[in-house]
């Protein structure tokens, strides 16, 4: 009796301690944040010191540069990554997998493909011009991620099986990546226009995408902090999961929705933005014990951090010339995993 | 005996003796190329390429161009030989051409050379090298006289849109933006669009140091403010859109051109065509400028 109430207290302790861990991250996180969106406002096409002047002194043009670009753009970008960051978190419990990243349902080669049609289209007849202008490329993102998620779940049968899942989404991955392909080379003249979106951008982000991508990280994130105990059950396996009394077909259906829609929503409004899905959990978890719970709330605060520096950075280093994020966050999100490799075979 | 009537014919024809003993090129890869006679059997693997040696009057003696190749009309019915990166070795081969002319940046060069096809590369990037192709291609083809007609008439007409542009507008200069591919490429100074552009008195707010495609950050446009705006039709639909873009005075005041694909082909292919390519361009700034 006596050992139990031991162990409890030292449980409940170990809970006060990780949450004041976490405190101290989530409060360093938001901190990071002002700090990232406040340079921002600083950096751009201009020198920061005409930038401060525009701050301290604005006129018409440089307050729609301020305010109508600089500032959406780095709350775009933070709304993006926080989105992908969720989506990561959730798909390495669904699939329990740290391997796994928001786009392993082949929404981001539907999405590439959306892109390539309505492009194509576009060029090829007033008709598809008009659908392009109606729809635009966000639109068609949005569409072929959703279609290519509906798809992998068609070919697996469900959402029942991990193993069939993961399957099917590489099978339509690949399978709409060589559709694309067979496209591009029958119209070299939209490549660059792809690449583009295939590298991710943050450079047209409006304040009606930044407020869309807020709105949809409210919709995703409520029920997957709510559905966190489910996740922790999956991660001792599916046998202990449903012995607990948990709906598998409900849960895993309810968070693969949740990873479809906060990807294709990232995905068709900055592209294709790699290793932020990937990185973000796992910067969380190699700083913090946390459960599921603790990290559907710390890996989007991780994951809009990440993509708001690299989207500074983007901007920064070739100015007035930008660098496509996606290959931002390609070389940090890289070398991280690299340096956590490196780390944990040292540590053997 | 029959060698003397040869060189007769021949001389009568007004063939150069090159092709009697066979002759050596240098092309822009800094590559010898000997060929034996004047090259009749062809394979293009570049529009601007076709349209040189159509313009020069061999259309006759093509075998196939790329796939691209879409002026004149008649180069349409050729077959198809890939494009720039997947270039179709094997169609190529069985057409056994004399010659094939292609740009200094394709691959496929060394594949050529290794199954023993004469390849001719060409530096095609840019206005000067227009003429620099023409009177190449006229050398290589045996029409060394029609290459410098056909350079003479390029230059005059160019400079003739070029002084009415300039003059038209009574000393004021545009400020102008094209972008090449949205979003966001811009031609810079240093393109061959932007060659076109500074030919006709306009001045790019893009400058030189970016170089010729730079993919620039929006705001930079904003913060420029252009007088002319040049986009693709696709994007001339939702250029408004972007982020700030609908304070630029080019869109506010509509001074946006766009090309349909055919005109868009005469400003983008460094060719013979060079005139109607700035032409249009200058109809678009004649009518849009303020």
């Amino acid at each position: 009796m006596l050992r139990h109430a031991v162990a409890d207290l030292g449980a409940e302790r170990f809970e006060c301690a990780a949450s004041g861990r976490l405190g101290t991250w989530l409060v360093c996180c938001v901190g990071v944040t002002m700090l990232l969106t406040a340079i921002s406002l600083l950096v751009g096409t201009t020198s920061i010191e005409e930038s401060w002047k525009w701050l301290l002194s604005p006129d018409a043009k440089s307050s729609v540069v301020l305010w109508q670009i600089r500032l959406p753009r780095t709350v775009g970008a933070w709304f993006a990554g926080a989105l992908l960051g969720l989506a990561g978190a959730v798909a390495q419990g669904v699939f329990r997998n740290p391997l796994a990243e928001p786009y392993l349902l082949g929404t981001a080669s539907g999405a590439a493909l959306g892109v390539t049609v309505c492009l194509m289209a576009a060029d090829a007849s007033v008709g598809g011009l008009a659908l392009m202008g109606q729809i635009g490329v966000t639109g068609a993102a949005c569409i072929g991620a959703c279609a290519a998620t509906l798809l992998t779940v068609t070919l697996s049968r469900g959402v029942l099986q991990t193993a069939s899942l993961l399957l099917s989404g590489i099978v339509t991955a690949f399978l709409l990546s060589a559709v694309t392909s067979l496209l591009l080379l029958t119209k070299p003249e939209i490549w660059r226009e792809m690449q583009t979106f295939l590298l991710g951008t943050t450079s047209f982000i409006s304040w009606s995408s930044a407020i869309l991508l807020g709105i949809v990280l409210c919709i995703c994130i409520v029920p997957a902090v709510l559905l966190s105990r489910g996740l922790d059950a999956l991660t001792l396996g599916e046998d202990t999961a449903q012995s607990l009394g948990l709906s598998l077909p409900w849960l895993r259906l309810t968070l693969l929705g949740i990873v479809a829609l906060a990807t294709s929503t990232s995905v068709g409004q900055v592209g294709i933005v790699g290793f932020v899905g990937l990185v973000a959990p796992h910067l969380v978890r190699e700083t913090l014990s946390v459960n599921h719970r603790q990290l559907l709330i710390a890996a989007p605060l991780g994951g809009g951090a990440l993509l708001q520096a690299a989207d500074l950075v983007s901007r920064w280093i070739i100015r007035p010339a930008e660098l496509p994020v996606g290959a931002v966050t390609a070389c940090v999100g890289g070398s991280y995993l690299v340096f956590l490799l490196w780390r944990r075979s040292r540590d053997g | 005996m029959f060698e003397w009537a040869c060189v007769i014919v021949a001389l009568f024809l007004g063939a150069p003796a090159a092709q009697a003993a066979g002759f050596v090129v240098r092309d822009d890869l800094d590559r010898s190329v000997t060929l034996a006679r004047y090259p009749q059997r062809i394979v293009t693997l570049l529009p601007s390429l076709t349209e040189t040696i159509c313009a020069l009057g061999a259309c006759g003696r093509l075998v196939a161009t790329d796939n691209y190749s879409d002026w004149p009309p008649q180069v349409k019915a050729l077959p198809k030989a890939g494009g720039i990166d997947d270039a179709e070795i094997e169609l190529i081969v069985s057409l056994r051409p004399d010659l094939v002319l292609l740009s200094r940046s394709q691959r496929i060069t060394g594949r050529l050379h290794d199954l023993g096809l004469a390849s001719f590369a060409l530096n095609t990037d840019s206005y000067p090298e227009i003429a620099h192709t023409v009177t190449v291609i006229g050398d290589i083809l045996g029409l060394p006289d029609r290459a410098k007609r056909l350079n003479e008439s390029i230059s005059e007409e160019v400079q003739a849109i070029s002084a009415r542009a300039i003059a038209r507008r009574h000393g004021h200069v545009p400020t102008v933006y094209f972008e090449v591919d949205g979003p966001p490429y811009a031609a810079g100074p240093s393109s061959y669009i932007g060659e076109l552009l500074g030919l006709l008195g306009a001045r790019n707010i893009v400058t030189a140091d970016l170089g010729p495609f730079p993919p620039l950050n929006p705001e930079y446009v904003v913060r420029h403010d252009p007088d002319v705006i040049f986009v693709s039709p696709s994007e001339a639909a939702h250029v408004a859109d972007r982020p700030g873009w609908d304070r630029i005075r080019a869109i506010r005041e509509h001074r946006v051109c766009s090309f349909i694909p055919a005109v868009r082909d005469t400003i983008v292919r460094p060719g013979p065509r060079v005139a109607q390519g700035m032409q249009a361009i200058a109809d678009c700034l004649a009518q849009v400028s303020p």
